[in-house]
């Protein structure tokens, strides 16, 4: 992944006929009732994008994933979520996973989670909720399947029920069980569930998953594909009929299942899927997965963003997916997890406060709803740009979160990536750049890495900048950019843009496309300690 | 007449527990263990050890050979 970088054929991955998956889309439209949070997308799609919820989502819909930051990208901005590890044994393998350390689909290989009990993980929730006031969504996530543990997992639920009715439940399985338990899931009133579907053909399937475990029996090579699928299908289908909100997790495996993850978000959206999230796969010899150990590679931030917006015509995508670990606790891009350890949380006094969250939580809602006022008023100026069509810009942000620029350069740990067109701004993903590999890094291997992560970028937006970094990002062709300092994104966003298309226009600059760019870089063994 | 799970292998992730019919596995210092004497392999229960089958880590439950095989009676 590191290195050269490489231009990605778009065609490649678009579907084969443009007008044929138009009019699907068009049709599963129809057939869909959900209505779509997540992205404010180009296509005219619901955009989450006011307080009282996208004109065309259901308010009963718009409730349930307003305040939760894996279903909206923009209350990602704003409120936290936190996953207990109280699932450790998983029922399936998968190629991009090894258990010896720590699931890479969950979890940042190396880094081993503390496991928990149902009754420790209800203590250390209490403890974040009483903490984090704006941590809403409590999710079981791992770091096995959490399915393959229904008793601890419907423990810890009735558990967290009982003593903290105001946080949202959520579940993410690999959906091998999620038949068998259904009712279960519907009756503690989770109302979020992502499944992750990697594949809809089981001849992909077999190159993904060596086995499954499933009715007293290990299943291998396409067997074990053909039921995993069929059992997916119906959960999800099953979750649809409950109302019970579903979010898909692909992974975008390049050569295996990349072309292929177009027909996995026509399937799952005909069957009534909410919002899909493809994710890059991660993989690393440092790992000792199947997938690291035989180089197989992960995509290209260029060609992971072609195939999202390949999707997204026919449904939601989600791109603000920070693939957390089984035990994260915080805004998603930060983690916290290390001030909840279980023998800090033993010291810890706990006073679960419901009235001072709510009230918490009031304020956080004006601060974003001041967000999307700034965005909309920015965006009416867009109108003037009509003539700008077809130039479009990815600009790097640095943040802190309140969707705000509000983090300095040097202090960044990820940048959240932004595409500025004629039509608005967008956010479109971002990039992890505390990955240095092994350790024993120095600030001037740092900068390099960087580079790499945003060199798609035009400019990389932050609160402050030192001298040098500056220069080095100059010298990339990467603008760095520190007048925006506080305001919001978005706002910001377009007035560079506008600011940028001005001077092509008159001929002071001439517009570039930009390369490609690293998603992540090496494997997270070295903690930031 | 048993199986064992290699300690330094074991993720402690306790997938086998619940699956041994026999009750046999138990934790101990976050790794898991088999009691030899409970288990049958899972002779006359199932067609393929539990524990083997259900394990993350290639050959971590294995066919003990310091005790002899298990002999179901009758």
């Amino acid at each position: 992944m590191q290195g050269e970088t490489t231009y990605i054929d778009v065609d490649a991955i678009k579907p084969v006929s443009p007008q044929l998956s138009a009019q699907l889309g068009e049709l599963l439209e129809k057939v869909a009732e959900h209505k779509g949070c997540g992205t404010s997308g180009g296509s005219g799609k619901a955009s989450c994008g006011s307080s009282d919820g996208p004109e065309d989502m259901d308010p009963e819909v718009w409730e349930k994933v307003k305040n939760h930051p894996c279903y909206s990208e923009e209350a990602h901005h704003h409120y936290a979520r936190m996953h207990v590890a109280v699932a450790p044994a998983c029922n399936i393998q998968c190629n991009y996973c090894n258990r010896k350390y720590d699931c890479a689909n969950e979890s940042r290989p190396g880094v081993v989670s503390e496991k928990l009990t149902p009754e420790q993980a209800a203590k250390k929730v209490l403890a974040v909720a009483s903490t984090i006031p704006q941590m809403t969504v409590l999710g079981i996530a791992g770091p096995g399947d959490p399915l393959a543990n229904p008793e601890k997992t419907f423990k810890t639920f009735e558990l967290i029920a009982k003593t903290a009715p105001d946080i949202k439940l959520c579940l993410s399985t690999n959906g091998l069980m999620l038949p068998d338990h259904i009712d279960a899931i519907a009756g503690f009133n989770v109302d979020h569930v992502t499944i992750t579907i990697n594949m809809v053909d089981p001849e992909v399937g077999q190159h993904i998953y060596p086995w499954i475990y499933y009715k007293n029996k290990r299943w291998t090579g396409i067997d074990a594909a053909r039921i995993l699928h069929e059992r997916q299908m119906q959960g999800l289908e099953m979750l649809t009929e409950r109302k019970i909100l579903c979010k898909v997790n692909s992974v975008m495996i390049p050569g295996i299942n990349d072309k292929h993850l177009v027909e996995v978000n026509r399937a799952v959206k005909s069957r009534g899927a909410f919002l899909h999230n493809i994710m890059p796969l991660i993989s690393a010899p440092e790992h000792g997965t199947v997938f690291g150990l035989n180089g197989q590679r992960g995509p290209t931030a260029q060609e992971l963003k072609a195939l999202q917006d390949s999707c997204e015509g026919e449904m939601n995508m989600m791109r603000h997916c920070r693939q957390c670990r089984a035990d994260a606790v915080g805004l998603l891009g930060e983690d916290r997890s290390a001030e909840f350890t279980t023998e800090k949380i033993d010291a810890m006094e706990v006073v679960y406060d419901a009235e001072t969250r709510k009230a918490y939580q009031e304020t956080v809602e004006q601060e974003r709803q001041a967000t999307v006022a700034a965005k909309n008023a920015e965006k009416e100026q867009l109108a003037q740009l009509a003539d700008a069509e077809g130039i479009s810009m990815l600009i790097a942000v640095a943040t802190k979160g309140h969707g705000k620029v509000n983090e300095h350069f040097g202090h960044a740990t990820e940048f959240q990536i932004y595409e500025a067109t004629a039509k608005g701004a967008k956010f479109v993903g971002h990039r992890r750049v505390d990955l240095y590999c092994q350790g024993g890094y120095g600030e001037e291997d740092a900068l390099p890495t960087v580079i790499r992560a945003i060199n798609d970028c035009h400019a990389v937006f932050v609160a402050k900048i030192g001298g040098c970094p500056k220069d080095d990002l100059k010298k990339a062709g990467i603008d760095p950019v520190d007048k925006y300092a506080n305001a919001f994104i978005e706002q910001s966003a377009i007035s560079y843009f506008m600011d940028y298309v001005a001077k092509v226009k008159s001929g002071e600059i001439v517009h570039r496309v930009r390369g490609d760019a690293d998603i992540r870089q090496g494997a997270f063994i070295a903690a930031a300690a | 007449m048993a199986y064992k799970i290699i300690g330094s292998q074991c993720t402690g992730c306790s997938a086998c527990e619940p699956e041994c019919p026999n009750v046999a596995i138990y934790e101990k210092n976050g790794v898991f263990l088999i009691n030899p004497k409970k288990c049958t392999e899972c002779i006359g229960h199932f067609d393929e050890a539990q524990c083997a089958a259900v394990c993350p880590v290639d050959l971590t439950c294995i066919i003990d050979n310091a005790v002899p095989r298990y002999q179901p009676t009758a």
